[in-house]
């Protein structure tokens, strides 16, 4: 079944443990020009997750800290995954939205595709790849949760099947009258694999709102999908009029001259 | 036929200009294939698809456009009456395509594996549908191009060649049919980054509808141009016709738009005074409507008119595409892009190359004076 992970952003201190716990599991170098935590944080092709901050007011008017941890949402029916035209993006069925460096072309449709804006490109090197977080698919195969997850000192994550994860945020926004009644995540392009509550709105700490429901590669395939009949009933009709008018132009060709 | 001997490259100011411009984009293009794409362009994660793609491939691939208009109803429909444009918007057009691929190639990442997507079939992508149609198309028209080459060179296979010419023009029709309309169905995915003037479901048949009308634009161009330079005149007659074929996809386009826009309720948006409302407005104006109302008076009768109608549509398509790739993405993509010196130096050096090769090939094959052939 589907893994997914559930954060709740009231939780986050904004340490960055799991952008330190990221690197390490992933073995990616510090990005000079791009930091991991704080009003400056940057996903770059060497950062796969941050952690934004945020001063922002609550429900009460109060100035408050909240955190936004950023990384791939592995999206149930990926956008960027059906974009590529090489398959160097695949779902898996654990959940994670999986990068095959060996496969890739480097057209950096994904990034286009991408309606969070996840997929990132390594501008710097001669043979450049696309660079995203992978859900330490490896870790998850075998059981465990992701990098991030496991280190976080203030419980903010929890890991777990997706539709359990998502039974128990209903429960909990449902209990507790401080968190806004919606689950960012659960119906966003189709619904993700991670899944976010909060106490503030989720367009005030720079989630892309207003994705809507339907899952992005649908656009496409309902385009696609007539290309077969396209390409024969064309090519049929071509036939057909190349035929006609030539034999048209030798009748009349045979008219005049008998005329 | 082409009876003269020996191989001519007539030398003037003008062509050492473009062999000067078409060496630096050489030059720029090996430096870029060994270094990444980092140094020679601006590109960036918000900005991953820039000059190279907008121009040179979406719009290139509009502008050979003329190519599949020219199968179609000289070869298809055996409207003879415009033989004498056939070989060279076809010719044209195989120039374009050979130009779009090298600007691919140069804009992938990892061109040494530029092949993969013949073998590792990610066919949910529109991209795949672009990739196969672009790459057969180019290998058919090469081949269509052989019937023209061994007019002089390799002539025993002059008879093969002519034989596979009616096979070969459908399948030539087919792909490029495709591959417009999906080149719009590329940005269907970004349905949340393209600026409403713009994305619609109905994207890909604007691609596909303005190519078609397009190629009969560039033809009263390079038509006007190839006859200035090389004293080949096409009747008046023959480009007006196949101007009014182009001004007909025209209304259909300019209907379907406004259809469009009602069924989206976004015309708010158009007279919104804007950067993406006012160019939208620019090139429904100058790019169709004008143009419609040229070709349909008496203003194209004379061939400066039908030069400015060809101007304004092929300029058209130019900003159409140009707005999609960037004023259409620019409200959501939260970064900054222009293009770099080198990025510039490559597009415009590729253009060159692509007179030059044009200009090389007329002086040499028999390709402006064939009024008399006969259809295969």
């Amino acid at each position: 079944m589907a893994k997914g992970v559930l954060v709740d952003l009231t939780k986050c201190v904004g340490c960055g443990g799991c952008t330190v716990a990221c690197k390490l599991w992933n073995d990616m170098k510090f990005d000079d020009n791009n930091p991991t935590v704080g009003d400056k944080a940057k996903l770059s092709g060497k950062n796969w997750t941050v952690v934004h901050a945020h001063q922002v007011k609550n429900k009460d008017g109060e100035t408050v800290w909240r955190f936004n941890k950023q990384q791939c949402l592995h999206c149930l029916e990926p956008a960027c995954a059906s974009a590529c035209f090489a398959k160097a993006l695949q779902k898996t069925k654990d959940g994670p939205v999986i990068y095959y460096p060996h496969l890739c072309v480097g057209c950096r449709y994904c990034m286009i595709a991408c309606p969070f804006n996840i997929p990132k490109y390594e501008w710097d090197k001669t043979f450049p790849l696309v660079s995203k977080c992978q859900m330490c698919s490896t870790k998850i195969a075998r059981g465990e949760a992701p990098a991030c997850v496991s280190v976080c000192p203030q419980g903010v994550f929890k890991f777990g099947e997706r539709d359990e994860l998502l039974k128990e945020a209903k429960a909990i926004i449902a209990k507790d009258d401080k968190y806004i009644k919606e689950i960012y995540g659960e119906k966003e392009v189709g619904g993700t694999s991670w899944m976010y509550i909060s106490d503030i709105p989720f367009k005030d700490l720079g989630f892309k709102t207003g994705l809507g429901t339907t899952p992005l590669p649908t656009y496409s395939h309902n385009f696609l999908r007539y290309t077969p009949f396209v390409a024969v009933g064309w090519g049929i009709i071509l036939t057909g009029l190349y035929h006609y008018t030539k034999r048209r132009n030798t009748i009349s060709k045979e008219t005049n001259i008998k005329g | 036929m082409a009876a003269q001997q020996g191989w001519s490259f007539r030398m003037t100011p003008i062509r050492k200009l473009l062999i000067l411009l078409a060496t630096i984009c050489v030059g720029v293009s090996i430096f870029r294939l060994a270094t990444g794409l980092g140094l020679v362009t601006n590109l960036n994660d918000e900005w991953p698809w820039g000059l190279w793609i907008g121009f040179d491939v979406l719009t290139g691939v509009a502008l050979a456009g003329g190519g599949y208009f020219t199968a179609i109803i000289v070869h298809v429909l055996h409207r003879d009456q415009f033989h004498p444009i056939a070989r060279g918007a076809m010719l044209t057009s195989l120039l374009g395509y050979l130009l779009v691929l090298a600007g691919l190639f140069l804009d992938v990442g990892q061109w040494f594996n530029f092949w993969r997507p013949f073998v590792s079939w990610g066919h949910t992508s529109v991209l795949f549908e672009v990739f196969w149609c672009i790459s057969c198309y180019t290998t058919v028209q090469v081949l269509e191009f052989g019937e023209i080459f061994t007019e002089r060179v390799g002539k025993k296979w002059h008879n093969a060649f002519k034989a596979a010419m009616p096979v070969l023009m459908i399948i030539g029709i087919i792909f490029p049919t495709l591959h417009q309309s999906s080149l719009g169905g590329l940005y269907l995915i970004a349905v949340h980054k393209l600026y409403p003037l713009w994305w619609s479901t109905l994207i890909p048949y604007f691609f596909l509808i303005s190519s078609f009308f397009v190629g009969p634009a560039m033809i009263c161009v390079e038509s006007t141009l190839a006859g200035n330079a090389y004293n080949h005149k096409v009747p008046i007659e023959v480009l007006r016709g196949l101007g009014r074929i182009g001004g007909w996809f025209m209304l259909l386009y300019l209907v379907l738009k406004i259809y469009d826009l009602s069924n989206r309720g976004v015309w708010d948006l158009v007279f919104a005074g804007n950067l993406e409302g006012n160019l939208f407005l620019l090139e429904m104006i100058l790019g169709v409507i004008v143009p419609i109302f040229i070709i349909f008076s008496g203003m194209s009768k004379s061939r400066s008119g039908l030069f400015i109608y060809g101007l304004l549509v092929s300029g058209g398509v130019v900003l159409n595409r140009m707005n999609v790739v960037f004023t259409g993405m620019s409200g959501t993509s939260g970064g900054s892009y222009f293009p770099s010196i080198w990025e510039w130096s490559v597009s415009i050096g590729l253009v060159s190359i692509g007179v030059l090769v044009y200009c090389f090939i007329v002086e040499n094959f028999n390709i402006l004076d064939h009024g008399d052939h006969h259809s295969a």
